[in-house]
């Protein structure tokens, strides 16, 4: 059986559901000799600021059960050298690109948006407005409605590029920042960034990152990534790409029949840079145990009341 | 290329409470492998711990008629990771990627190679002495510990035509204090005219005070800087180091794909975490 792994995001289709997360798969071109990126649905680049920018001092990283939580500082060559240095290489590799940026101000959002538009091979924007480790910017926007609806709103005006915010868990209700996003004008969502955390050394009682706090991504995440995966597809109607914690086939899957049209994978790319090959045959094989020839229709086929009513037979 | 191999331990050989020498059925690892890369190991099958580690790949095995069959790596038990490995007997299986990192640049006679370890910095340079020695450039290991039971896989290394010149903090082998103690020694000793290469790997402190020894005597020294690495491919941006670049301009530089490996004076020696 020919099967179909296409999922659409709009005006922007993509070869299979599967998308290196920003953050996680630098800008892409280091992957390059390991990985086939034109395998990949798509490479979400490293968060990109107007500038270039040190990041915060190491230690960056710290394991958790089932998770690491990082405070790298979105560490970046900024947009220009990106352009220059790297762009090339990843349309010349046919990757389908997806350009993070974040600014401190939504008149730098909008400059780095124009910028990218005039750019060749960019596929779409991804508006990080939900980084947990910088102090200026960015989770600013992410964490305010109105902050959210301006930042959006300010870019669609700029560019064609599909807008893609990328949001944070850390607020009480995520689904309203998935509204407010949608009203100003995103195309898609991206969700969850990672989750503020933090680790303590005991026996120093100093906290294990330089920074206190940090991310939180891994595994452990992934049920809460879900679940607000599967509210804000309630909420609005535009596509979203979830993540947190996909490490299996099941995973992908999982995030799809809540909700998602695509997925992006960060922390299991650290542990295995060659997931994307095992993830595509899990998904193929559960393709053909089911009896499905497009991937896209499972998205957000979630059964709510079988498992209310075995209860109740029982 | 690195690849990712499902290798089984060979052996597992415990040289103290602390230190084993792991082998692993790697070949093709070992194939691509050069003096000062490394390997992420997946220490254990489940998420906790979830990262692969870093490991200097120490010693490349052969069989008897020559061909590459794996690579050992030093391991010394230090947290929940390598504790793992310290227990991991043999026939269990470990995800094992690599070649990684830059390597180090192996010196052509007639100049001198000195390499300088501390404990478990021995790690890289076992393959270095092989390539160097088989390349007839006289080497030598400076090879420091707190204890002469401390000292160990020196045999590894007087095997190969290494001359070894050994210290102990407690006087118990060799010289007596920090192995800076007999490389300062041998530094004043040495005629300018010698073409000298110094490789240093041990304690962050130690290779700091090897770095200010060598650039005293103007003679070239590289490190071998592993930090906490999360990907071991550039993916991640953890495992930075303050380094300079070209122009002298100090930047948060990977030390998985711009490194391990590092000449001396490019590491800003206050930035780096003890």
């Amino acid at each position: 059986m020919s099967v179909d792994l296409s999922v659409s995001l709009g005006t922007l289709t993509l070869s299979n559901p599967l998308i290196a997360a920003s953050g996680c798969f630098g800008y892409g071109v280091e992957y390059a000799d390991a990985v086939d990126l034109s395998t990949l649905g798509g490479v979400a680049v490293k968060g990109l600021f107007l500038a270039e920018r040190e990041g915060h001092p190491p230690p960056r990283i710290v394991e958790t059960p089932a998770g690491m939580l990082n405070a790298i500082g979105l560490q970046g060559i900024g947009v220009h050298r990106f352009i220059r240095e790297k762009l090339p290489e990843l349309r010349d590799r046919r990757a389908v690109v997806f350009v993070n940026i974040c600014g401190t101000t939504i008149d730098e959002y909008v400059e780095l948006a124009r910028i990218l538009s005039d750019a060749e091979g960019v596929a779409a924007i991804e508006l990080n407005i939900s980084c947990p480790n910088i102090k200026e910017g960015g989770i600013t926007f992410g964490c305010s409605l109105p902050g959210t609806h301006n930042v959006v709103a300010a870019v669609r005006k700029v560019t064609r590029l599909p807008i893609i915010p990328k949001l944070t868990p850390n607020v009480t209700d995520v689904a309203s920042f998935a509204r407010a996003a949608e009203d100003a004008g995103a195309d898609a969502l991206s969700l969850v960034n990672t989750f503020l955390a933090m680790a303590i050394d005991v026996d120093t009682r100093r906290p294990k990152l330089t920074n206190i706090v940090g991310g939180l991504s891994g595994p452990a995440i992934r049920p809460i990534a879900v679940r607000m995966v599967y509210e804000c597809r309630q909420a609005v109607k535009i596509p979203i790409i979830g993540m947190g914690g996909i490490s299996d086939p099941e995973d992908v899957l999982e995030f799809m029949i809540a909700g998602a049209t695509a997925v992006q994978v960060g922390t299991a790319n650290f542990v295995d840079p060659f997931i994307w090959y095992r993830l595509l045959d899990g998904l193929r094989a559960y393709m053909a145990r089911h009896q499905l020839s497009r991937l896209a229709d499972l998205t957000g086929t979630l059964d709510a009341t079988s498992r209310q009513q075995a209860w109740i037979s029982s | 290329m690195p690849v990712d191999v499902d290798a089984a331990v060979i052996s597992n050989t415990r040289l103290s409470d602390d230190y084993s020498v792991l082998a692993l059925a790697a070949p093709a690892i070992a194939e691509a492998a050069q003096p000062g890369q490394f390997v992420m190991l997946k220490v254990s099958r489940g998420m906790d711990p979830l990262l692969r580690r870093p490991f200097s790949i120490f010693q490349r095995l052969r069989d008897e008629r020559g061909f590459l069959t794996g690579l050992t790596v030093l391991n010394k038990r230090i947290g929940k990771g390598t504790a793992l490995l310290y227990d991991a007997e043999a026939g269990a299986r470990l995800q094992c990627l690599g070649p990684l990192g830059r390597p180090f640049e192996a010196v052509d006679p007639p100049a001198e190679a000195w390499m300088i370890a501390g404990g478990v910095g021995l790690a890289p340079f076992a393959t270095l002495a092989e390539t160097l020695i088989a390349r007839g450039t006289a080497t030598t290991l400076f090879y420091g510990a707190r204890r002469a039971q401390d000292l160990h896989c020196a045999e590894v290394f007087e095997r190969l035509g290494v001359h070894v010149v050994y210290s102990t903090e407690d006087g118990g082998r060799g010289a007596r204090g920090r192995v800076t103690v007999p490389l300062e020694q041998a530094l004043a000793r040495t005629d300018r005219s010698i073409d000298l290469r110094l490789y240093v790997c041990g304690p962050t402190p130690m290779m700091r005070a090897v770095a200010m020894v060598a650039a005293a005597h103007g003679r070239r020294c590289e490190v071998s800087l592993e930090q906490v690495m999360g990907c071991g491919l550039g993916g991640c941006y953890s495992c930075v180091v303050l380094a300079r670049d070209g122009s002298g301009a100090p930047h948060h530089t990977r030390s998985c794909i711009d490194g391990p490996v590092f000449d001396a004076t490019r590491v800003v020696w206050e930035a780096l975490a003890h």
